[in-house]
């Protein structure tokens, strides 16, 4: 049984409709990427599986079980976990801080400040520092550090790479291996092709709002993707 | 001004002809009746007519600035209060005609507020809110001090006597009936023009709005200026009607607790809002009787619900479920903000 | 002489202005709301005091748990029940609300209570004094309400800054929604910051009643004063919470040995000038947003 299952959500910024009978399934203990362009929708499909935004139709299923109008903060105790856009660290609060905070809800699991410190080494010189200061790069490992310290059993990842320097992304994309095989599965979303299908096993690209190509990255050829991708 | 007259119109300049002079239809018999009640009804029912317009003057100008302008002011009782001993001053001590005494003061008192803003709009939001009230109470305690107006006591205005009991609650209620009218006409000119637009644009986000052009202080300004004198009219109708002024009740908080329930209930935001609370809340003051403490119990329980249920108070739930009374004009145009609607999703 | 027992008054004054504060400070601070009730929560909490000191017969210093915890209850109920309701929606809908519910209180405790004045007798410490020499002398009771301020506003600052529950109203005030991504539940993090303030009002409200009589009609003026003490201390800032206090306090004793008509204005026009001067207050917060 897969871990999630998106079934034909639709979603709407008050009369603007975002997403379109989008339907999406992650096994546990894979990476599957969303890809699309800008205003494609991928945003408000992770926003829809965290709860910070309704699904005004379809069902978002998670470990079989359907979330219907469960709160963000319900779902993050039951494991799923969001790396939001603009990574939304805690400006007033230290690095150290942050990363407490991120594990608020107590969820038992392999994830501990020393673990997440030893994942992201960058973050042990920093930890005494205010997370304002950091660069975006930083403050990214920090965001997903963040994350991990709730021990998600899904995690959810939104353009990790956006505005990065691609050092600090390879470094970052690095450490996903073993957040899965300490039993973390990853739903992430990308602009950026390359680094997302390198990491995936399974792919889905959105286009307007719409899934217009899913399957294994292994399976499909360039053309096939950048069709999809592209809308042409 | 002339300019645009000579141009053609479009549709949007055209409907809002339209709204105006369907104002002005209905507008200009209800004038008239109003003007005429002397001639016909008694001295009581002017008394009442006259705390219901002064009442409708105040509320008007607060939904002006915290429906139009989000503005919240809980200290208009200062320039209420300012009137009423301006008036006095110009009229009792200075011996000018109440008649004259009074668009002095409204602009005299207006001017006042400048020095005012100078402190509050300093603050903003919740904080511009006790602040205002802040000022209000300085004023209380200043005037309080001052012998000449009979500091802590209070004076009674002489100079109405002249014309007699009936013919001063006639006078008294023909200037409240400009002052009521008057500011209706105000709030929709001013909703009308550039400056109405300027204000939604502030109220709906003040970096935008500068962006955009919008010369943010120099529109709040002016509001709360026009609301300031206003609110001094408003003030000076009052006394004349009462006659005794008493710092603690002039400058009274509870003035400002009235205009909020007026405008909460009737409808924040609109034009017609105030107008249909002030009539509930004196309907209301009629059928419940002076029990001040158990009606104001009531209102702030009925403005609570309203502000939670539905901001938009009677007046729109009557406009939800009667679409004519739609106002298009008083809404956000959303062709404007149609681009970072669709950058936000992504 | 005359002049520095006024300073030493009004410093003492000042921990009693910090007390009434420190809820509408935390409440801005957490969840961007200025409650309007401040001032009429205060004061109902010294009736509070009243009916538990009439019925038990115990000393109002006893009664300040039970009623700390009356207020607390109240304050969570309140958060969930109504001002949640309008915290997302502007700095309208909050305003009108507590105002609202300002109007209520002061409405209903007239009904209950009447306009007469009260007040809570303490007994013994409310004239006992500290002779400091050079004919100075500092009353205990108001030393005691200074002490109880600072060890108030230590304990917040400390429940902020090291505990979990501290750290996620933090976080709750730098980004509700990323809270909630961490899995705070912003709802019940609000109810228990006004919980919190409503016993620091509750506290308040108790040194007030001991400290001078009171009546329905006192909330208004707690208000302004404690809002005068946020925005003079800097917004956010504790500790300037407590610097603000005594700055007001200082203001109004100055003004009084002027001239006893001056008390308040003296206090008034010393807010008016640092607004003007000084709109960022004494100590405001680093990084804290501008509102």
């Amino acid at each position: 049984m897969s871990l999630l299952d998106v079934q034909a959500v639709d979603s709407f910024y008050d009369d603007l409709q975002a997403l379109f009978s989008v339907n999406v399934t992650v096994d546990e203990g894979t990476v599957v990427a969303i890809i699309g362009a800008n205003g494609s929708g991928k945003s408000t499909l992770l926003r829809v599986i965290a709860g910070l935004q309704p699904a005004r139709s379809g069902q978002v299923r998670y470990d079989g079980v359907p979330l219907a109008n469960l709160p963000a903060h319900e779902r993050v105790a039951r494991g799923i976990a969001l790396v939001p856009e603009g990574r939304r660290i805690f400006p007033s609060l230290s690095v150290l801080e942050n990363l407490k905070v991120g594990a608020y809800r107590r969820r038992p699991g392999p994830w501990t400040l020393d673990r997440v410190v030893d994942l992201f080494p960058l973050l042990r010189p920093l930890l005494a520092r205010n997370a304002a200061v950091l660069s975006g790069g930083e403050q990214q490992a920090l965001a997903i550090g963040r994350a991990l310290m709730g021990n998600p059993r899904l995690l959810l990842l939104d353009e990790v790479s956006l505005g990065l320097a691609p050092t600090i992304v390879r470094q970052l994309y690095a450490g996903l291996p073993a957040i899965v095989s300490a039993g973390t599965t990853i739903l992430l979303v990308e602009q950026s092709i390359d680094q997302a299908l390198a990491a995936a096993s399974g792919m889905y690209c959105l286009l307007e709002g719409r899934v217009a190509l899913a399957g294994p990255p292994a399976g499909l050829t360039r053309d096939a993707i950048s069709a999809a991708y592209f809308g042409i | 001004m002339t300019g645009q007259a000579a141009s053609p119109a479009t549709p949007r300049q055209a409907s809002r002809r339209q709204g105006l002079s369907w104002q002005v239809v209905a507008g200009l018999p209800t004038l008239v009746i109003l003007l005429s009640v002397p001639a016909w009804r008694s001295s009581g029912d002017q008394q009442l007519l006259t705390q219901l317009l002064t009442l409708l003057a105040l509320a008007e100008v607060w939904n002006l600035l915290a429906g139009f302008g989000g503005l919240i002011s809980i200290g208009l009782q200062a320039f209420i209060g300012l009137g009423a001993y301006g008036l006095y001053v110009a009229s009792d001590l200075v011996g000018l005609e109440p008649v004259v005494a009074l668009p002095l003061v409204t602009v005299v008192i207006g001017g006042a507020a400048l020095v005012s803003a100078l402190f509050v709009f300093r603050l903003s939001g919740g904080y511009f809110a006790v602040g205002t009230w802040v000022v209000a109470e300085v004023v209380r305690l200043i005037v309080s001090n001052i012998s000449a107006v009979g500091a802590g006591t209070g004076v009674s205005i002489q100079s109405l006597a002249q014309f007699g009991p009936a013919g001063r609650i006639s006078l008294t209620y023909w200037l409240a009936v400009v002052v009521g009218a008057g500011s209706v006409a105000l709030v929709g000119a001013v909703m009308r023009s550039r400056l109405g637009l300027a204000l939604r644009a502030t109220r709906d986000g003040e970096v935008a709005a500068a962006i955009l052009g919008v010369d943010v202080f120099r529109t709040k300004l002016i509001v709360y200026v026009l609301a300031a004198a206003v609110s001094a009219a408003a003030g000076a109708v009052i006394y004349m009607s009462l006659l005794r002024i008493q710092p603690n009740a002039a400058f009274s908080v509870d003035w400002t607790a009235r205009m909020i329930f007026v405008v909460m209930i009737g409808g924040l935001g609109s034009v017609e809002g105030p107008i249909l609370g002030t009539v509930i809340y004196v309907a209301m003051h009629q059928w419940l009787g002076d029990f001040d403490t158990a009606y104001l119990i009531l209102l702030g329980a009925i403005a609570i619900g309203f502000t939670i249920a539905s901001p938009g108070g009677l007046w729109g739930l009557l406009a939800r479920l009667i679409p004519p009374l739609r106002r298009r004009h008083f809404n956000v145009d959303l062709s404007a903000v149609g681009p970072a609607q669709t950058e936000a999703i992504k | 002489m005359d002049w520095l027992n006024a300073l030493l008054q009004g410093t003492l004054l000042g921990g009693y202005y910090a007390l009434l504060a420190t809820g509408l400070s935390l409440v801005f601070g957490v969840m961007r709301l200025v409650n309007l009730a401040n001032g009429d929560l205060a004061v109902l909490a010294a009736y509070v005091a009243l009916v538990v000191v009439r019925a038990t017969g115990i000393n109002p210093f006893l009664a300040i748990l039970p009623v700390i915890v009356v207020l607390a209850l109240a304050g969570y109920l309140l958060q969930r029940l109504i001002l949640n309701r309008t915290v997302e929606r502007g700095p309208l809908p909050p305003l009108i609300v507590t105002f609202g519910l300002a109007v209520i209180i002061q409405n209903a405790l007239l009904v209950v209570f009447t306009a007469n004045s009260q007040g809570l007798d303490a007994g013994a410490i409310e004239n006992a004094s500290i002779d400091l020499g050079n004919g100075l002398a500092v009353g205990l009771y108001p030393v005691l309400t200074l002490l109880v301020a600072v060890v108030t506003l230590g304990g917040l600052s400390l429940f902020l800054g090291r505990t979990r529950l501290g750290r996620a109203l933090r976080a709750a005030s730098d980004d509700r929604e990323a809270a909630s991504m961490v899995g705070i539940d912003n709802d019940h993090l609000y109810g228990v910051a006004m919980a919190i303030a409503m016993g620091t009002l509750a506290l308040a409200g108790i040194f007030l009643g001991i400290r001078t009589t009171f009546a329905p009609s006192d909330g208004p003026v707690s208000l302004i004063f404690a809002f005068e003490t946020v925005i003079l201390g800097g917004l956010g800032s504790l500790w300037g919470t407590l610097v603000g206090g005594i700055v007001l306090g200082v203001a109004q004793a100055f003004g009084n040995q002027v001239n006893p008509a001056f008390q308040l204005l003296a206090g008034h026009l010393v807010f008016l000038a640092i607004l003007l001067f000084r709109p960022q207050g004494l100590f405001p917060r680093a990084g804290v947003r501008q509102v």
